[in-house]
């Protein structure tokens, strides 16, 4: 029987079309647009104008407080505009746009391929090494890694968790990651480990990606025999952080509580490479792998993508947007963001770009409830979806807020399932900020 | 940019099970019953069940559209599968002017004077079964004779008539021809929907299979009657009826797999689900064994659904994490 | 005859129970109230819309009751007359507030603004808003799913097919405040009703620089300026690229609407000109 998460969960067509797809770099864009904000947490400041000229890997935007990231140049070239973009949502952000040249990397970047195993540094050296790197979590949230691997104190760190779950239909890029750069991988996760001290380590990956699981299991025992490697159930949303831990250690994190709470920190198999590369060969944050996919689509691919490069140059790559394009989702199906515009840059948390044609892109017209309950049953979190809807649709924030609204995940289990196509999540999600910010607003007077 | 994309929140994918599909799985589960009803009981099943559902889908187009003046509906197929299940529950002897009677109440109050599917909080072909054993007690209770049945009562109330006249259940049995496979296939009288037990639980698989349901509520409802008529027949097996046989007789089976597990008029949640299948069964087997009827399942279903809205109202699923933090 | 006696005796006795714990329940959960709460409640309109800052009518009414002076209190559905009837009864003085009405500042119809990308999620300002800035490239203006339409409790707003913006009925809008705190935009604004009904507002919140506006929505404000220029009253400011006209300031001359090269300032209720109006007749 193998291991998963207690509560609800749901099986989406995994569609996982470009998982054979090796990872091929992508050729250097005319221009790159780094966006100052790129994680979780205050924006970092710009430390550049207009006219400098930078290195590939050089510091341009600097963490301006403790929840915060640094952002490196991806290219070597001349800075353009230190100024605001549209962003696929339609609103204005800070950001540095490059005129790009030939690569010119910042001295003392290790560039060759070789692996360097070895790590003797202390824990405060490598989440100083990880912080200046600009790391933050690359499955999607975004949240500066630094700031994680800094367990809070009196809390205890008993487990590191490595996600290699990839539960969201389509993505690949996690399972290419621990194909080809396994090894990387692994030492990055060994590092992890001793950044936080902990002894357990376990990595998860769903039992869809057979050849992932034996890759690493084969490799993990040279690398660090403590790292072991444990299949699970396939089940949507295994990649959220709470249901990892529950899957993995049986512990549920509390409700309104953090990992550490439970003594686990999660780290994704894309993070694990992120801090190998910048400890072991000084390398930031500066690219990363990127998914483009979709069935219309004239080829699939995993593209190795220097940040800030444009969304429109990822889908020229792959052949163009196809004619009958209805969507274009920065993200997986279920979590991802559908985006208002394509001439937008690739930032550190886009896992993903996956085309959807017209004839799938919009929504079954809703019809009425049936009171069918598969939204309670599938629910992750235990919750009532179609009660918190029906609640937040009557402006109930008390009984939404006595029902739990908070706790949800936005994980997308009760749209999906819904037999009446009824926009659960969406009012839902809209009730979830304003019950926060009601909570906020009370414990603040 | 000459496209125009379109922009939606997440999830931006959805699951194949949409209200019209589920209502034609059930419909396609009714099939086997049937098929076997109409091979016991010959075409006159199917003239009823055609009037039935015809009746149903034509109330439903004209309520809705004269009278409520609100969307229609008809196509997602649940009057289908409420025309159905009202005609499962009556016997093939039935007058068809009964049957749009009884239909034009399952649908007129059963379900349109609460505003349609998904609002209604009695099941709405019990609802007009219940009316028409109430105003039609002869012609609901008049089973045709078998080719080689010696009464047309149907089991249970024929096992019930013996006890009563304090015979014991050997006795009883005695006075019967029929033997568990007959009940098993279908060869008994009773509500042609009913008899055949192997049909209907060919149709819980199919549900089953298809994700229609889960298999909760049936088990939950049928395990009481039998743990419950299990102990009564452990006490004291002259005075009453062995599991098997109140479990193949009667509503019990298209009671619990298809009655019971209407979505509208059932709980949400997994611990509701219990109390009401438990509810259903107990009430059942009291109505069965001390009642003034022969049969209890679409009392015990219609009672146990007016405590639904109470039941979804106390009874949560249970929560991930809900252990509270321990104050810091 | 047992049975009858029998029968009334016992129901008698309940009777009295009931009459006995009734009276003690009655007399343990009493709450005193002011009568004349009661009164006051009467006298408002009873809509429960909140517009007065108040959870309902109840709570605005035990308020007024207990306050030494009704300054600060209004009911705006009411209106002056329900005011004043309060404060007779009550003994005080009602408070002057002069008639205002909810405006709406955006003027991007459909034909102005161009959709530049198809919004399919639920049909709800609320919702629309909090996942990107909207389907045309303006992320300040309207996004005509009606949200202000239903919290409006009087049916004073419609959404305008055409256009796709909600219209204000003057008439039924009390000023209540309800579509103010709706619109995720904050697009609404309580203004002064105006002599005769005559107000001038600038009908646009984009704050892009010119350039970017006007190429986003034909009907933007530009942030050009030339109506603060040309105020004689010093009643229009410039923030953020965008105007605002100060209705306590505001004499209604009108300059600034003939000055607007946008045509974002709006003034409404003002006789035709006669030249404008064989125009309109002609077309």
């Amino acid at each position: 029987m193998l291991k998963t998460f207690p509560i609800g969960g749901i099986h989406p067509s995994e569609s996982k079309i470009s998982k054979d797809c090796r990872i091929e770099p992508m050729p250097l864009p005319a221009m790159v647009t780094i966006p100052l904000s790129q994680h979780i947490g205050t924006p970092s400041e710009a430390i550049v104008v207009k006219g400098d000229r930078v290195l590939t890997g050089q510091l341009i935007g600097r963490s301006s407080g403790f929840v915060s990231s640094n952002v490196h140049s991806s290219v070597t070239g001349t800075v353009m505009a230190v100024d605001t973009f549209v962003d696929q949502g339609g609103m204005r952000r800070p950001c540095i746009t490059i005129q790009t040249e030939p690569d010119e990397w910042v001295p003392g970047i290790d560039l060759s391929g070789n692996v360097v195993r070895e790590c003797n540094l202390s824990p405060a050296e490598i989440i100083a090494k990880v912080a200046a790197a600009g790391v933050v979590g690359m499955g999607g949230a975004t949240f500066p890694t630094h700031v994680k691997l800094t367990v809070p104190t009196g809390k205890k760190a008993e487990y590191l968790i490595i996600n290699g779950v990839e539960c969201e239909p389509y993505l690949t890029d996690d399972y290419r990651v621990m194909m080809e750069r396994g090894e990387e991988v692994l030492v990055g996760v060994s590092i992890l480990a001793r950044a936080i001290g902990v002894d357990r380590i376990m990595v998860g990956i769903e039992n869809n990606k057979p050849d992932a699981i034996k890759h690493l299991a084969q490799l993990a025992p040279e690398i660090d025999s403590r790292i072991e490697v444990v299949p699970l159930k396939v089940c949507y949303p295994q990649g959220s952080e709470k249901h990892l831990i529950a899957a993995l250690t049986g512990r549920q994190v509390p409700s309104g509580g953090l990992p550490i709470d439970v003594g686990a920190i999660v780290q994704n198999v894309g993070t694990a490479l992120a801090v190998y590369e910048a400890v072991q060969k000084n390398k930031p944050l500066i690219e990363r792998v990127v998914t483009v996919t979709g069935q219309s689509l004239v080829r699939q691919a995993n593209l190795k993508v220097r940040i800030g490069t444009s969304v429109t140059d990822l889908i020229e790559y792959c052949g163009g947007l196809p004619a009958d394009t209805g969507k274009v989702v920065a993200g997986g199906p279920m979590m991802g963001r559908a985006m208002a515009r394509l001439d937008v840059p690739v930032v550190k948390g886009m896992s993903a770009v996956l085309v959807i044609p017209d004839e799938s892109a919009r929504r079954q017209s809703e019809q009425l409830c049936v009171r069918c309950g598969k939204c309670v049953s599938a629910c992750p979190m235990g919750l009532e979806p179609y009660l918190l809807s029906k609640m937040v649709r009557k402006a109930m924030w008390n009984g939404a807020e006595a029902h739990n609204i908070t706790d949800c995940i936005e994980c997308g289990s009760c749209s999906w399932t819904c037999l009446s196509a009824l926009p659960l999540l969406d009012y839902i999600r809209v009730g979830k900020a304003e019950v926060m910010r009601r909570i906020r607003a009370r414990k603040g007077r | 940019m000459d496209k125009r994309l379109v922009v939606s929140p997440s999830p931006h994918v959805h699951g194949s099970l949409t209200t019209p599909r589920v209502m034609l799985d059930v419909v396609l589960a009714l099939l086997p019953a049937l098929a076997v009803s109409t091979w016991i009981f010959g075409w006159r099943v199917l003239g009823v069940t055609f009037v039935s559902v015809a009746c149903c889908v034509v109330f439903e187009y004209l309520i809705q559209r004269f009278m409520l003046k609100g969307p229609l509906t008809i196509s997602n197929w649940s009057a289908v599968v409420t025309g159905m299940l009202l005609a499962f529950n009556l016997p093939v002897s039935i007058p068809l002017w009964m049957v749009a009677v009884g239909a034009l109440v399952a649908i007129g109050v059963g379900k349109m004077t609460f505003g349609g599917l998904g609002k209604n909080p009695f099941n709405p072909a019990l609802v007009g079964r219940v009316f028409m054993l109430f105003s039609f007690p002869v012609a609901m209770t008049t089973f045709p004779q078998l080719a080689d049945a010696a009464t047309g009562a149907t089991p249970l109330s024929a096992i019930k008539g013996a006890l009563a006249s304090g015979m014991t259940v050997h006795e009883a049995l005695a006075t019967v021809n029929w033997s568990y496979s007959d009940l098993l296939v279908g060869f008994k009288s009773g509500s042609f929907g009913e008899v055949s037990a192997i049909a209907l639980v060919l149709g819980f698989v199919w549900l089953l299979v298809r994700r229609v349901i889960t298999w909760h509520i049936p088990v939950y409802v049928l395990g009481t009657i039998i743990i419950f008529t299990g102990i009564l027949w452990g006490v004291n097996p002259d005075a009453y009826m062995s599991p098997i046989f109140h479990i193949l007789t009667g509503g019990a089976l298209l009671g619990a797999i298809f009655m019971a597990t209407d979505y509208v008029t059932s709980p949400m949640t997994h611990g509701g689900m219990l109390i009401y299948s438990i509810g259903i069964g107990v009430i059942t087997v009291l109505i069965r064994i001390w009642g003034q009827y022969p049969e209890g399942m679409s009392f015990a279903i219609l009672i146990m659904n007016s405590v639904v809205p109470l039941i979804d109202k106390y009874v949560r699923p249970r929560r991930f994490g809900a252990v509270r933090k321990a104050k810091a | 005859m047992g049975v009858l006696a029998y029968t009334i005796i016992t129901l008698c006795v309940l009777g009295v129970l009931c009459a006995v714990v009734l009276y003690f329940v009655a007399q343990k959960f009493k709450v005193y109230e002011d009568q004349r709460i009661d009164e006051v409640e009467r006298i408002l309109p009873g809509a429960n819309c909140g517009g007065c800052g108040y959870a309902g009518c109840h709570s605005f009414a035990s308020t007024a009751v207990k306050a030494d002076d009704l300054s600060g209190l209004f009911c705006p559905v009411g209106g002056e007359d329900t005011m004043k009837r309060i404060a007779d009864m009550l003994g005080k003085v009602a408070p002057v507030r002069e008639p205002m009405v909810a405006v709406l500042r955006c003027n991007g119809s459909c034909a102005v603004r161009e959709r530049r990308n198809e919004y399919d999620g639920a049909q709800s300002c609320a919702v629309e808003a909090a996942l990107y800035a909207g389907e045309t490239g303006c992320s300040f203006g309207c996004l005509g799913k009606g949200d202000c339409v239903s919290a409006c409790a009087f049916g004073a707003l419609h959404m305008d097919a055409e256009t796709g913006l909600p219209v204000v009925d003057q008439d039924k809008c009390t000023a209540c405040g309800a579509c103010v705190a709706k619109c995720p935009k904050m697009l609404f604004e309580l203004r002064r009703k105006g002599p005769k009904d005559r107000r001038v507002y600038v009908a646009c919140m984009n704050r892009d620089k010119g350039a970017v506006a006007k190429r986003n929505c034909g009907a933007a404000c530009i942030g050009c300026g030339k109506c603060v220029k040309t105020c004689p009253f010093g009643a229009i400011t410039l923030s953020n690229n965008v105007a605002y006209i100060d209705f306590n300031k505001c004499r209604l001359c009108r300059k600034c609407v003939a000055e607007c090269p946008t045509g974002a300032i709006h003034a409404v209720n003002f006789p035709v000109p006669a030249q404008n109006a064989e125009a309109a007749t002609e077309a």
